[in-house]
Parts: structure tokens; C-alpha cells; sequence
């Protein structure tokens, strides 16, 4: 059992941050006084430092030398992470699009697609969003509503709503998931397609959230034109795409679950500038709690990471991670508002951001409640609940649902 | 980076759940709470046989030389059949004497188990308390740590220290005492004079227990090295460890709770389906499964940083027995609860695992004290920072 870097891993360790060190002072400053602060100069200038850090082998460490990756292992990403944490500058602006995204491509793209998209993707030059949650296609994301109709001439016309779309304000494509059958089960008639963003037929909205800031979008697609060629991983297997990039979401969250910056020195160096709340039991007791908790999620890193070293998958118990930080971070967010007071609720402050972030974070990539499902069925090998929907065509279920509602 | 485990100590945990295979301890638990102590098997013959006695021993004294991570992985396995056995009094001390270059005499007894040591746990200060200090008999107010007085290379230890893990039958006792407000290393024969030890148990009839009174007892004074780089010691350390200890005790109490309440869900059926498939049960069952994991990864930072981050030890270990000691108590409540009535009655075993959490989170200064080290511990390096 060892927490150092092997030679290899030092070596490479050195390697990253002598470019990081050579580099840093082209990154966007994007925190204090010297801030960047129109929107567009911010992802312009985001998209640019991602181009450079590509170019010096810190963006796709994971992907194949043939894509323009590193080819190396998951924890060559996180020396990477780590790296670029430590020098303070901003990583990847799309790590949706190069951590699980252009994996997905490369394990279920025709040749021609990956020779298109992924230089583009990983160089920044064309950013990438994931069009697969829907207004009634969330928990049960099989369900998805959006539909995909194939032209005589081998074109597909693309109509429906997505939501919850991170990046789509300034993404170039999307993957996405639509319907293709609906006369057959809901698993099945499934099918991944690479769409356009910026074409006729799209349209993006924001949607703010708590905080006010719009950090997601609604997509709407009405009767967009795509090519046969946009399909991913063939027509009718669009599910078994689908949970390969979800795979890799599980991935890129175990390997950077502590990047979102709740962890327990942050929480521990709010309080303790207080010199009252720091001797105060009961404000101790809270806070021994919670970051207990979120420093073995630190550690379920580190093993999940082990895993990945020797070939394993992650499988659905790293929603239990999820569900560790969210309830820490949000336990956390009333601890420190409880001592701070009021003034934790400015609403440029970093408490206020996070309180507002937490209930939505809740439901995002799985709902508490269905990871427990997920896991309990898959981990624990309890049995599922009862379902209505198995087996039965997509059509007629829709009309069920529409009958019992 | 590699936290796997090794293949020698995959080999330790098998070969550990098999040797405790053998014996029905939940049966003799039971019969144990019953008024029969004599039902509880003597598993010290089987330690001996594996070693176990000398896990934390130098080689060069006899034993196996290996870490508190080894260590845990015996005590889970332990924890996972409530066996009563007289380890987590016997590591923490051999650990200090093994440090203690004047501890070397008396090692070779230990290692082989033919002799018998109990730590004496005494905690280290805090960023609030600058004390050492003992678990009282009652009360929140922790009592003074025992006071040693020069006597040429020995010394005379006096104080009380109330329910010190197997210290019934204990050969040596070994632990902190303060001479001159200083604190120092101290092993004590428990048949020299000035010395009882009152046997007792409560709640789980699976652990001894024994009140010390020591007065003006003769001890071998430890010169154990104390770490100034670092700021913990080895004496410090002995406490941290016992704390992992426990951790990896309750987790493996933790486990098999789990397993046999899973499989309970699964075979049960209500309203026509196993109760497992319900949302409420299924949660609940996950929850468990949450806080094991969670301690699971605790255990192995605690068993990393022992030698590989002594800064952090005191967090890492603190952070594990806190966590874990919540974990025993959930799991033994949902083990209860998933069963149903039967869960809460004599005719099952979940009420031993219940009442093993109850007492293991008040041993050894308690998890709620393990809890606020955690905090003090990340207050100080708030400051550092």
C-alpha cells in the first residue's frame, strides 16, 4: 500500500509541471482583480489555454497517441489534475466533451468521425455538449421523447427537447440520443447521432438557476437535417452508447470528485477564523462529521484509482461517493451559514454560490434515489421493484402513461 | 499509488476468517450474556498459532514485522464473528514497546503470545486540551492521566484508569504515565504490588474489561522516542492506533450485519414481493453499504499514514473510528429493523451486534471525542496553512 508516485510516475510528474511551469503565464485569469470578465472573452480565451495545454499533452492524457492523446493510464490524468491544480491556473473548458464525450466516439465512431471531431474536440477548437436528459426522461433515461426520423434518402430529421445541457450556449456539436422506434421496447429503439448546434432547426436557452447565474440550458430541436453518417455506434444501439459515456462520467467523477472544491481543509479554514465557533462543541462535532466523511471520499479516490490501474471498471458504487460529497457539501454549507450568519448569504460570496449549487447538484448525473436503486439492485443484489415497463413497446406505453395521468 | 491489497495480505485475512471459523462464537455470545463467561471460547491458543500476537513486533524480536494495516485486516476479521480476543489491549502496547529501545526484554514474550500485554489508553493532547488524559469511570469530564515518580531507572506509577480493554488476565500492562508533568512509557508486571485490576464487562458480554488502580506500582520506565519532527509520538501514536483498531473492529461487525440483513431482504416476502425490492428497505440497506465504504477507505488512510504520514495519523485514525463507529450503529439498527420483531429479540443475533455497537463507541474515549479530534485536527491545519 503506497501513496507516493512510482519513478515512472515522478518522472512524469516532473515532465507536466516543468510545461505548467513554462506555460502558466498564458493561462486565462479567471479569479481576482485581473479577472477576465465578458463572458465570450472568458470562453475564447478558456478555448485557447485548452489548445495549448493539448499541444503540450495535458488535455487527453487517457486518449489513444492516434487521436492526439498521450495514451497513457488514469493516474497520469490525475498527476495531470493535480498539476494544474497546484499552479492555479484553470484546466479544460470541455472535459465533458474530451472526458466522456470523445471516449464514446472513440469506442463506438466510424473511422471518419474520429478523424473529424476528436482533433477539434481536444484541442478546444469545437466544443461538445451531452444532449441525453429530457423534461420526462431523467431517472428513467430510456424514456427520452426526442425523435429521430429516417428520410428516403438515408438523412434523419431530429424533433424534441433536451435540458439540463451543460455548455450548449457555446458548444459547436452535441451527442445525442433520440428515438427511432417506437414499436419496440424503450431500451431498444434507441440511437446515437452527432448533431450540429449551430444549425438551423436548434435552438439554446438558458436556465437559471438558484444562484441566477444559467450554468445549463434547454435544447430544442424542431425537424433538424442531419446526415446518415451522424449516426454513432449503429441504429438501435443507441442505449449500449449511451451507458459507455455514462461509464465514463463514473470515471471522470472518481477521478476528480475532490475538483469541485468540496473538501474538508476548505470547510475547516471557514471556521476556523472564528475564534468562538472553533471551540465550540457542538460546531467541532459537526464539522469532525462531515469531514470525516468527505476525507474517505478523498480515499475512495485513491482506490478507485488502484482499481482503474489494474484494468477494473468502475462500476454503480461510485454513486455512493456522489451521494457522500452533495450531502457533506450541502451539512457543510449550513454549518458555515450557521456561524457566519447572514453574511454567508452574499450573493457574490463563495457559501452563497455553493448553498444555491447543492439542491440542484442532488439530482444531477442520478438522483440520490435511483443511485440507491441502482446500487442496492447491482451492489447489493437486492431485488428491483416491480416495472410496468418491461418488454412492452414504447408506443404503447406512452399511451398508458397518457391514460393513467 | 497503490491501495490494493497485497497478496500476503489477502493471505492474513483468509487464513484469519478461517482459523475463526471454527468457533461458534455468536452461540457462545449469547450464552455469555446468559450468565455462562465460561461459554466464551479462549481464541488466545488460536493468535498464538497465527502469529497474530506479534503482528506489530520487529522480526528481530520475534515477530512478524508487519503494519497497522495487517493489524486491521485481523481485527475486521475479528469484529466480523464478535470473537472475543484479547487484541486490542495486546497491539497498541506491544507497538509502543517495540518503538522503546528498552522494551526490547520484554518483546520476545509478547510476540510468541506466550505472555500477555493490555495498553493502558491514556489520549494525547488536543488542539484544545494541552493535557493527557484518561477515560473516566462516568461523566464527560476526562480524568488525569497516571503520575509516575524516578526511582533509579524505574519508577512508581499511581493513578485509576477505568475499562481498559483486556486487562483481565493481562501479564503486563503498558501505556503513558506523566513524571514531572512529562509524559513517559511505562510497563507495569500486573502481579507486582501496587497494582489491581477489578475484572468487568458491560452490555456485550464478548469484552473484557478490567478497572486499574495503580498504586505506586513498579514500572520499567520507556524511553520511547518521541518524534519532535513530526509532533506525534509513539506514545500519542499507541492511541491512534488502538482507535484504527477499533475502526476496523466495528467495520467487520459492520459487514456480516450487512450481508445477513441483504439476504434477510431478499428471502422475506411481503404484499406479494421480497422486501427488498421496496424503495425504504433498499435505501436503508444502501446507507449501511455507504458507511462501510466510507470507513472502509478511512482504514486504509489510517493505514498508510501511520508510517507513511505520522502528521496525519492522528486524523486519519480519528476520522476512521468516528466514522465507523456510526456505521456499527446503523447497521446493527437496520439489521433490527429489516428483520422485523424477531430483529429485536434473544432468538437472533442482530441484538449482539447492537449491543456491540452500543458499548465499542463508549470504549476508548468514545467516537464522539474521535470525532472532535477530527475537527481540531483540520482547525490546526487551517492555521498551519
Amino acid at each position: 500500500m503506497d501513496l507516493d508516485d512510482t519513478q515512472e510516475q515522478a518522472d512524469y510528474r516532473a515532465q507536466v509541471r516543468s510545461w505548467l511551469d513554462e506555460h502558466k503565464s498564458e493561462a486565462p485569469v479567471l479569479d481576482g482583480p485581473d479577472a477576465i470578465k465578458d463572458e465570450d472573452e472568458v470562453i475564447a480565451a478558456r478555448r485557447a489555454w485548452q489548445g495549448k495545454l493539448a499541444e503540450g499533452g495535458l488535455a487527453g492524457v487517457t486518449w489513444p497517441k492516434e487521436f492526439g492523446g498521450q495514451g497513457l493510464g488514469p493516474i497520469e490524468q490525475v498527476i495531470c489534475n493535480q498539476e494544474i491544480a497546484k499552479v492555479k491556473v484553470p484546466g479544460i473548458l470541455d472535459a465533458i466533451g474530451v472526458g466522456m464525450l470523445g471516449p464514446t466516439i472513440i469506442a463506438h465512431g466510424t473511422d471518419e468521425q474520429k478523424t473529424r471531431y476528436l482533433g477539434a474536440m481536444l484541442h478546444g477548437d469545437e466544443v461538445w455538449c451531452q444532449l441525453f436528459s429530457e423534461p420526462a426522461a431523467g431517472s428513467d433515461l430510456a424514456a427520452v421523447q426526442t425523435r429521430a426520423r429516417v428520410q428516403d434518402d438515408g438523412s434523419w430529421r431530429i424533433s424534441g427537447q433536451k435540458v439540463w445541457t451543460t455548455n450548449a450556449q457555446f458548444a459547436s456539436y452535441g451527442l445525442l440520443l433520440a428515438r427511432t422506434d417506437a414499436d419496440v421496447p424503450k431500451h431498444k429503439g434507441l440511437t446515437m447521432f452527432i448533431v450540429p448546434i449551430d444549425a438551423p432547426g436548434v435552438t439554446v436557452r438558458g436556465l437559471r438557476q438558484i444562484s441566477g447565474e444559467a450554468e445549463f440550458n434547454e435544447v430544442f430541436f424542431d425537424d433538424l437535417s442531419v446526415d446518415g453518417d451522424a449516426v454513432v455506434g449503429g441504429v438501435g444501439n443507441g442505449w449500449g452508447t449511451a451507458l459507455t459515456t455514462l461509464m465514463f462520467e463514473r470515471v471522470t467523477i472518481g477521478l476528480g470528485s475532490e475538483g469541485m472544491g468540496y473538501n474538508s481543509n476548505r470547510f475547516a479554514e471557514a471556521l476556523a477564523r472564528d475564534p468562538d465557533a472553533r471551540r465550540d462543541s457542538e460546531v467541532r462535532h459537526q464539522l469532525g462529521e462531515i469531514a470525516s466523511e468527505l476525507l474517505a471520499v478523498r480515499f475512495t479516490g485513491y482506490r478507485t484509482l488502484s482499481a482503474l490501474q489494474k484494468g477494473q471498471v468502475p462500476g454503480p458504487e461510485s454513486g455512493l461517493a456522489k451521494i457522500t460529497i452533495v450531502n457533506g457539501a450541502i451539512k457543510a454549507g449550513e454549518l458555515i451559514a450557521d456561524v457566519l450568519g447572514p453574511d454567508a448569504l452574499a450573493e457574490d460570496g463563495q457559501w452563497a454560490y455553493m448553498i444555491s449549487f447543492l439542491p440542484g447538484l442532488k439530482s444531477a448525473g442520478g438522483t440520490e434515489e435511483i443511485l440507491r436503486n441502482t446500487i442496492g439492485e447491482r451492489v447489493l443484489g437486492l431485488p428491483p421493484a416491480p416495472r410496468l415497463d418491461k418488454g412492452i413497446p414504447f408506443s404503447e406505453l406512452r399511451s398508458k402513461e397518457g391514460a393513467a395521468a | 499509488m497503490n491501495l490494493s491489497l497485497s497478496d500476503e495480505q489477502e493471505f492474513l485475512r483468509e487464513a484469519a476468517r478461517g482459523a475463526l471459523s471454527r468457533f461458534k462464537t455468536f452461540e457462545a455470545a449469547r450464552e455469555a450474556l446468559d450468565g455462562e463467561p465460561d461459554a466464551l471460547p479462549d481464541l488466545w491458543p488460536t493468535a498464538k498459532d497465527a502469529g497474530w500476537p506479534g503482528l506489530l513486533i520487529d522480526e528481530r524480536h520475534g515477530g512478524a514485522g508487519l503494519d497497522a494495516f495487517d493489524a486491521m485486516l485481523v481485527l475486521g476479521e475479528c469484529g466480523r464473528v464478535l470473537a472475543p480476543i484479547a487484541l486490542l489491549g495486546h497491539l497498541p502496547a506491544t507497538a509502543i514497546l517495540n518503538d522503546a529501545p528498552s522494551g526490547a526484554l520484554l518483546l520476545d514474550d509478547l510476540a510468541t503470545g506466550e505472555r500477555r500485554a493490555a495498553y493502558l489508553p491514556v489520549s494525547p493532547p488536543d488542539d484544545i486540551h494541552d493535557a493527557w488524559s484518561a477515560d473516566p469511570r462516568s461523566g464527560i469530564e476526562r480524568a488525569p492521566a497516571p503520575t509516575a515518580v524516578a526511582d533509579g531507572d524505574q519508577a512508581k506509577v499511581s493513578g485509576e484508569l477505568a475499562f481498559v480493554p483486556d486487562a483481565p488476565g493481562a501479564d503486563l500492562l503498558v501505556g503513558v504515565a506523566l513524571l514531572g508533568g512529562k509524559p513517559v512509557g511505562v510497563a507495569i508486571e500486573t502481579g507486582a504490588s501496587g497494582v489491581a485490576i477489578e475484572p468487568t464487562t458491560r452490555y456485550d458480554a464478548t469484552r473484557s474489561l478490567g478497572h486499574v488502580t495503580l498504586s505506586d506500582a513498579p514500572a520499567t520506565l520507556l524511553d520511547a522516542p518521541e518524534d519532535q519532527s513530526s509532533g506525534i509520538g509513539q506514545l500519542a501514536s499507541a492511541w491512534h492506533l488502538a482507535q484504527a483498531l477499533v475502526a476496523a473492529e466495528s467495520l467487520g461487525s459492520v459487514e456480516t450485519a450487512l450481508d445477513v440483513s441483504v439476504e434477510y431482504a431478499k428471502e422475506r416476502h411481503t404484499f406479494g414481493r421480497a422486501i427488498g425490492s421496496y424503495q425504504a428497505v433498499k435505501h436503508s440497506l444502501t446507507e449501511v453499504l455507504r458507511q462501510l465504504d466510507n470507513g472502509r477507505s478511512l482504514l486504509y488512510y489510517a493505514g498508510w499514514a501511520r508510517r507513511g504520514g505520522p502528521d496525519e495519523f492522528p486524523l486519519a485514525a480519528s476520522a476512521a473510528r468516528s466514522v465507523a463507529g456510526r456505521a456499527l450503529d446503523t447497521a446493527a439498527r437496520t439489521m433490527i429493523s429489516v428483520h422485523g420483531g424477531i430483529g429485536a429479540t434473544w432468538e437472533h443475533d442482530a441484538p449482539l451486534y447492537f449491543r456491540r455497537a452500543q458499548l465499542s463507541r463508549r470504549l476508548l474515549g468514545g467516537t464522539a471525542r474521535a470525532t472532535d479530534r477530527v475537527a481540531g485536527e483540520l482547525l490546526a491545519q487551517a492555521d498551519a496553512a
